[in-house]
Formats: C-alpha cells, structure tokens, sequence
C-alpha cells in the first residue's frame, strides 16, 4: 500500500523557472492492482510517479510505504528501500549503450552484492521468458524498439519487485509492439505485482488491464476511477 | 631545506590533506547550522549530497595520514646522515624543534581520523543520521587539525640545517638526560615488564569478556589507549633493548632500520591497529544510546573488538617472541 | 563481507566496461599519467641510484685529509708532516698523495692525473679512466703525448683501463707513476698533494681532525663524513630541483584530470541518470568512479614506473644525466645498480596518484550527486 498525503512537488524553488509539479496530491495505490495516471504531458504524471517510486523526494507532504514514511529517509536507505520494492520502466527505455543486453539487465543488481553467478542465471531467465535469450550478448544500441523495450522490462524484473512503475510504457511503439508490451503487462499482473503507468494512449486504457484510473491536471488530481 | 623526494611527498601529501580537510571543514559548519532531517527542502538535499564529499574527504585523509606517518619515520631515518651526531630518526626529529611536535601531531591525528572514520561507519548504519552531530563536531576537530599538521610538516622542513649538531638516541634516552623520554628509558626493565604484561592481559582480558558478554565496551576503549601508552613505553624500555641485544640502546626507531630485521615495521602496525579499532569499540557501545543503533552498535563493537584483540595478542606474541630469541639476559641471571 | 566482495566486483566490471567504452578519451589521459610518473619515478630512480653509487665510491676514500692552506688557497704540503701525523693516537696509516688536474685542450676537458699509492705504473705507462680512453679514441697499447707544465711533450703508453665499477669518479682519471707525475707537473720531492689518514675508530675521526688543527694550524682537515654529506647534499639539491620543477608538470596533469573528470559529456550524465534511476546511490556511483580512477592509476602507475626503471638502469638516464651528474663534459657512462624500496614506491605514489584522486574528487562526488528523478524529466 503506497500513501501520498498533500503532497507538494516544486523544483526550482524561490528561482524564476519555479514550476509546481505537484499541488496537495492525496493518493492511495493498492497493492496487486494496475493503477493508471493519466493526463496530458505537463500535467505532473511523470512527477507523480517519481514521488510515488521514491525517486523525487516531495518538498512537503508525506509519502508511506507500508504505513512508513519514506519521504524523509536518508538517501541510502531510500535507495535500498526502493531497489527492493520498485521496479522502474522509463519513457526512453534508458538503456546504456555500449554494455550488453545481459550487462544492461543486471545493472540494478549491482550495488546489492549478490553473488555474480546467481543474477546471471536470473537475468537469463528473464530474457527467456521475455523471447530475448539470444539477445543476451548483442550490444544494445543494436536492438530494435519493441526489443530495448522488453530489455527494459527486464532491467526493471532484475531484483524481483513487487511494484513495476512504466512511464508511457507504449509512446514510442507502434500498436502491434504496444499490444505485446501491453500483454507482457498483462502477465506481470497475473503474477501478483502491482503495477503503476503513466499514459495517455488510449491503447492503453482500453485494453481491459487498467484497474484503477487517476485524471491529472496541472499536478492535481481530478478524478478517480 | 632538504629536497629528498621522500620529503617532497610527504609535505605534497600533508598539504593537500590540510586543503581538503579545510573544504571538509567549512561543509561541516554549515552542516551543523542548517541540518534538519525532518525537512525535505532543497536545502536540506543538497547538505544530504555534500555530506557524501564530506565523508569522501575524511575518508581519503585518513588513507593519507597513515603512510605519512610512515613516510615521516622514514624520511628522518633517511636524512641522519646529514646531520652530525644523528645515527636515526630521533637525531633528525631533533635537529630542530619541530621535528617531534609534527611526529606526534601526526599520530594523533590519524587516531582522530580513525576516530571520525568509526563514527561515520556508525552514523551509515542507522537508517536517521543518528551521529551526524557528533560527526561533524568532530570533523570540526580534525580540520584545524590537518592544517596544524600540515604547518608542522613545512616548519620541520623548511628549518631544517644540515650542519646543525644535533643529538641522537644515545643522548636522548640516556641516563644523564632529563628528558620525560629518558626516565621512560631508565624505568628498570622488570618492573616495566610488569607493568606491560599486567596492562597487556588486562586489556585482553576485558576485551575477552567484552566479546562474550558484550559489556564493557567503554571500559576496553580506554584500556587500549592506555595499552597503547604502555606498550610504546615498552618498547623504549626493554623491548628495544632485546631486540638490539644491548643492554642501553633504547631507540624506538632504530627498529625501522634493516639491520634489526625491521622489527619495528611488524611490532607497530598491529599495535597501532589494536589501538585505533579498541577506540572504535569504545564509540560503538557508546553509540547504542540512540535508537536506532540499539542493535547495531553493539554488532560493530563486537566486530571491532576482535580486529582489536587480534592486534594486541599478535602485538604481545611478537614482543614475546623477540625476547625469547634474545641473547640479551636483563632480568635473572 | 561477501557481500561486500561481489558489490566491489561487480563496480569494477563496470568500471573496466566503462574504460573500454571511452577508449579515446581514456587513453589520451592515461598517456599523460604515465608520462607524468615516467618522469617523477625516472628522477627519483636515478637521484637515488646516484647517491649509492657516490656512497659506494666513498667506501674507498681516506678517513681523514689533510690540506695545507697558504693565504687561504690549497697549497703543497711538506712530507715531514707525515711522521707527525703517524705519531698521533689513533692513526692507523698516512701517505702523501699526488694529484692534480690538466686541461687537455683537444678535449676542452680536465684530466685528472693521479698517483696511486699501490701499484702504481711503470716509468712512461699509464692507466686510463675508460671514460676518458673512449673520448679519446685510445685502446691500450697506445700513446698519448700531453704537453707539461714546463712545455715539454711527455708521451704515456696505455697499460690498461680503470674498470668500470668506479667510473663516476674514475672517468677522466689519468694513473701515472711518481717520478713522472714530478716531472711532467714540475712538483720538487719531499712535497705532496695532500696527505690521507687511515684510523682505528672512524668515530674518533672528528677528535684526530680537531688535535690536528691545534698542532698544525694552517691545515685544511676534510673529513669522510663530511665528504658524504656535501655529495648526499649536492644530489639531493639537484633531485628536489628537478623534483620541484615536475611540480608544474603535476599541477598541469592535476588541472587535466580535473577538467576531464568535471566535463561529463551529455551521454555520461544520462548514464549516471540511469544508474541512479534503476537503484545505484550516490555512494555506488562514486565507488564506481573510484574503481575507474584506481585501475587507471595503477596501470599508469605500473607502466611509468616500468619505464622509467628501464630509462634509469637500462637506458643510463639519458634524459636527466647532465643535470643529474652535474656538468662535466667528460660524462661517466656506468650503469647503475638497480634498486627498488617500498618506501621509494610510496614516495612516488604520493607525488602522483593521490593529486590525481584529489583533483578528481569533487568533480566525481558532481557527478554522483545527480538527481535519479533526471532520466524521467527529460
């Protein structure tokens, strides 16, 4: 269960470039469920989620996390917190260039010092599932749309969280690649996690998954569904 | 001024320590006024962030005083040739007055360091900043410190005359001399023995009961500092003595040198180990009052306890073992 | 702890993936830190190379000489001194020594001529400092005529080279015979160059050299000790020189390093971004930067110090020799006695790596202070 209560987000603050992301959001997210922002772009859903996953940290308000505040955390602990729970998929699929799509998957398992050969298996395991095995050693830059995508699933799978935040998860795919992202989605969800996404294509919304729908407008919440 | 490379290095090394700790020292002022960990202003990130280079600072510093203070020792082994009537170290930290001040300054700054160095591993393990005050007061020490250390490095150097006469241990730790050094020497080799292995099982013994009941934390931090004393007492007093087999050669750097199979390179590492991570024992009990250490501290005490007691064992073995080998017979016989 | 094991491991894969993918910048700095510890590592070999050799040589030398002074200037001194000195407590043996230097304008060089006290060359032989041999293009069995001081041309059949061993001070060493030495510099007998002492005890050198100043003022009284000390002095005069003046060439790295470390390209900032967004904190970006700074540093570190033994000992210092040596124009060419100590390893290590980890520092804890929410906001 994540707890947003009034929560403010204001980057900038006191300069000339203020810019209110989030004004008084009060939000509950329940866990197992698919919780959907949407919005049109500059209506704070990309900063919602960051708050939500613990990335932003909110300028007041609280955010909680299991009924514990996690807004004033110390940054390692925050971390570890978040590695632990949150499993992030970006908008520009964010992968490295240069690493392999095995090294590219195992990033985030890095700072937890689990044994070398364990994350291995796990991410090979991963990219199975997601019909990237014989993908593992290519150079990333070299993978096509849907592919750096399901990498970035994968990315997101490494540390097996139970929350998976997907900001516009289909922006960049045609409708045959969104359909298959949609449906790997679709299994997460069958698996148990809880899944948070930000979008605006109605592709989206419309494909039966989305269980809970939160409107935003200029950083607040207009309606719940 | 003497241009030895070893010399160069160390004063390069002391001044860049001084700045740094000097830029450490100014984040933790402002650390100090403004920390509230309640608030998540942008303020209040940004000192989150500098303590991150803070602790980097501190924590390379630390890495440079201890070769330093090797690099002293040896840099005035080195240059004893220069000056008339200087066999070691001691003839050159004597060439001028500054020589023993910034020796010393330099020892104890490292124990502060490691002191630092133990309150912040302390402060990462709660999950609220428990120690950041006590930290960064801290830090507040070891700045100024660093830059005293640095000053007495150029000063040493910088006055130092090759044709200065200057005395060498024979005088320094002789029976005619009155210094504090001289009396340490001319304590009677039994009764310093004593006292040492008195001191040294005590210590051990404490630290003995300190891991299987996980009292007398504090207790054990002080005993390690007075086992550091007495131990270093000991060397001047008889351990040295056994270890040149000459009954008045008391030196406690002439053991660096090759001809004594660098004694002094095995006997002092373990000994000032010992010494730091027995502080370090003190401070994590002492850091069980907050919450949200409760647990914690006591774990990294316990786990400080056995580096230092480990130190110390090896530290006595050793002693022992150098005494056996001996030819020298000071006691009996 | 093991834990801890597989985190650093799994840094310093990345570190070494990120090094390999930035090999152009990369290189061109490692280039410059391994020319800047060639440098440091080649002074700091060679300066003390020099001075054990300089040591060694003084093994040799005469506990005590003694000098006599007339208005202050370095005259003859008498042979009868000798007995006085032999008669002094402690002093175990006193020769009269021959020496002298000749300008030998074909080489617009000094010589310098010397009587040895055993073995010395018969009438019209001498033996050569190979130095100065090879200058001259000689070999024994040769002649060479030098014209004396009274302007008479004195041929000198070479009987054979000094070793090498001794070649710092031996390099432009003549040996000849007493009665020639007379002649060709036109010294009347009963006086010598100076005189050399051998004592008992060389801690009692001091006490023999002040009884020898009251007894025969007027002398000069060079000790052996003191002797060591000017030449440790003289090299470490010249070695902090140079040492000094590679400091602009440190501070011209450090600034390098710093900038390369401070100006993070647009793709390296979204990295960091990324890192810090998938779950790396500030600490594991900085451990990461630091393991790309150690590897970098000791590769430099290992390849300038290899190099610059192999300059030193292999090479005979070829870049710092004049410097070095001083300014003789008759160059000793010896090799020197390779000789590596820790303490020398730390020395070096401190004038190098820890200027680059402090100008790197900062700019590393900018970098990995990025906020993780920047990925998202782009």
């Amino acid at each position: 269960m994540i707890e947003l209560s009034s929560v403010d987000k204001t980057y900038n603050a006191g300069k000339a470039n203020e810019y209110r992301a989030g004004r008084g959001v009060d939000l509950r997210i329940k866990p197992g469920r698919v919780t959907a922002l949407r919005g049109p772009s500059g209506s704070g859903k990309t900063t919602l989620l960051g708050l939500i996953g613990g990335l932003t940290r909110p300028s007041s308000g609280r955010v909680r996390l299991d009924g514990r505040d996690i807004s004033a955390l110390p940054e390692r602990f925050l971390t570890e917190l978040r590695r632990a729970t949150f499993g992030f998929v970006f908008q520009q699929f964010q992968l490295i260039r240069g690493l392999s799509v095995l090294e590219n998957v195992m990033l985030p398992a890095a700072p937890t010092g689990e044994p070398h050969r364990q994350v291995v298996e796990r991410a090979m395991d991963l990219l199975g599932q997601l019909d990237l095995a014989d993908r593992a050693d290519t150079p990333c830059q070299r993978l096509s749309g849907g592919e750096a995508q399901r990498v970035a699933i994968a990315r997101a799978l490494i540390n097996d969280p139970p929350i998976l935040i997907a900001d516009e998860p289909t922006a960049h795919l045609d409708s045959a690649l969104s359909l298959q992202i949609l449906a790997i989605l679709g299994e997460l969800r069958a698996q148990g996690r809880t899944l948070i996404v930000s979008s605006h294509d109605p592709l989206v919304f419309d494909a039966g998954l989305v269980e809970h729908i939160v409107d935003l407008r200029d950083g607040r919440v207009v309606a719940e569904q | 001024m003497i241009f030895q490379p070893p010399a160069l290095a160390l004063l390069l090394a002391l001044s860049l320590n001084a700045l740094l700790m000097a830029v450490a020292g100014v984040f933790a002022v402002r650390l100090l006024r403004h920390w509230n960990p309640a608030l998540a202003s942008e303020r209040q990130i940004a000192l989150e962030r500098q303590s991150y280079l803070v602790s980097s600072l501190a924590g390379l510093s630390l890495l440079v005083s201890l070769p330093a203070l090797a690099l002293f020792v040896y840099t005035a082994e080195r240059m004893a040739p220069f000056f008339t009537g200087a066999m070691c170290a001691v003839g050159s930290l004597n060439a001028n007055a500054w020589g023993w001040p910034a020796l010393i300054g330099l020892l104890i700054y490292f124990f502060i360091a490691t002191a630092w160095l133990s309150l912040h591993h302390l402060d990462r393990l709660g999950w609220d900043y428990p120690l950041i005050r006590a930290k960064y007061r801290l830090l507040l020490l070891l700045a100024p410190g660093a830059v005293v250390v640095a000053s007495l490095g150029w000063l040493y150097f910088l006055n130092l005359h090759p044709e200065v006469i200057t005395s060498c241990c024979g005088s320094l730790f002789g029976a005619q001399s009155e210094s504090v050094a001289a009396e340490v020497a001319s304590l009677p080799a039994a009764q310093s023995m004593a006292v040492f292995v008195v001191t040294l099982a005590v210590t051990l013994l404490v630290g003995g009961v300190h891991l299987v009941t996980g009292r007398l934390g504090r207790l054990y931090g002080l005993l390690s500092m007075v086992s550091l004393l007495v131990s270093l007492s000991a060397i001047v007093a008889f351990i040295s003595l056994y270890i040149y087999e000459h009954p008045n050669h008391h030196c406690p750097f002439c053991l660096l040198q090759t001809e004594h199979g660098y004694a002094g390179w095995l006997l002092y590492p373990p000994l000032f180990l010992a010494a730091a991570s027995g502080m370090g024992v003190a401070l994590s009990t002492a850091s069980a009052g907050k919450d949200s250490l409760k647990t914690l501290g006591p774990m990294q005490a316990r786990r400080l306890a056995w580096v230092s007691v480990l130190g110390f064992g090896v530290f006595g073995l050793l002693v022992a073992g150098y005494i056996l080998r001996s030819n020298l017979v000071l006691i009996g016989a | 702890m093991r834990a801890w094991i597989e985190r650093q491991r799994c840094l310093i894969d990345f570190s070494v993936a990120n090094l390999g993918r930035r090999k152009a910048r990369n290189l061109g700095l490692l280039g410059a830190y391994i020319l800047l510890v060639f440098l440091l590592a080649s002074v700091v070999l060679y300066g003390d190379a020099l001075r054990r050799e300089a040591r060694l040589l003084l093994a040799d030398a005469p506990d005590i000489v003694v000098q006599r002074l007339s208005a202050g200037r370095h005259d003859l001194i008498a042979a009868d001194r000798l007995d006085a000195l032999r008669a002094l407590r402690g002093v175990r043996r006193a020769d009269g020594r021959l020496w002298g230097y000749h300008y030998d304008p074909t080489l617009a060089a000094n010589t310098t001529l010397q009587v040895p006290l055993v073995n010395p060359p018969g009438p019209g032989e001498t033996v050569l400092g190979a130095t100065l041999a090879r200058a001259r293009g000689l070999n024994p069995g040769d002649t060479l005529a030098l014209r004396g001081d009274d302007g008479a041309i004195r041929a000198f059949r070479i009987t054979g080279l000094l070793s090498s061993a001794s070649e710092l001070v031996s390099a432009d060493l003549m040996l000849v015979n007493e009665a020639d030495y007379r002649a060709f510099f036109g010294i009347p007998a009963g006086f010598y160059t100076d005189l050399a002492l051998t004592v008992g005890n060389p801690a009692e050198a001091g006490k023999i050299a002040e009884k020898i100043l009251t007894r025969q003022p007027g002398s000069r009284v060079i000790l052996k000790d003191e002797m060591r000390r000017t030449y440790d002095a003289v090299f470490n005069w010249r070695q902090g020189l140079l040492l000094t003046f590679l400091g602009t060439v440190l501070a011209a790295f450090a600034l390098l390093a710093w900038d390369k470390a401070s100006g993070l390209s647009a793709e390296e900032r979204r990295e960091i971004g990324i890192l810090k967004a998938i779950g790396w904190e500030t600490g594991d970006v900085m451990r990461m930067k630091f393991w790309e700074g150690a590897l970098l540093s000791t590769c430099a570190f290992l390849a300038g110090y290899v190099l610059a033994y192999l300059h030193v000992f292999h090479g005979g210092g070829a870049l710092f020799e004049p410097i070095l040596k001083g300014w003789s124009v008759l160059y000793p060419k010896f090799t020197l006695t390779p000789q590596i100590d820790l303490m020398q390893l730390a020395s070096l290590f401190f004038l190098s790596v820890l200027p680059y980890t402090a100008a790197t520092l900062a700019p590393v804890w900018r970098a990995a202070t990025l906020d993780p929410d920047e990925v998202m906001r782009e």
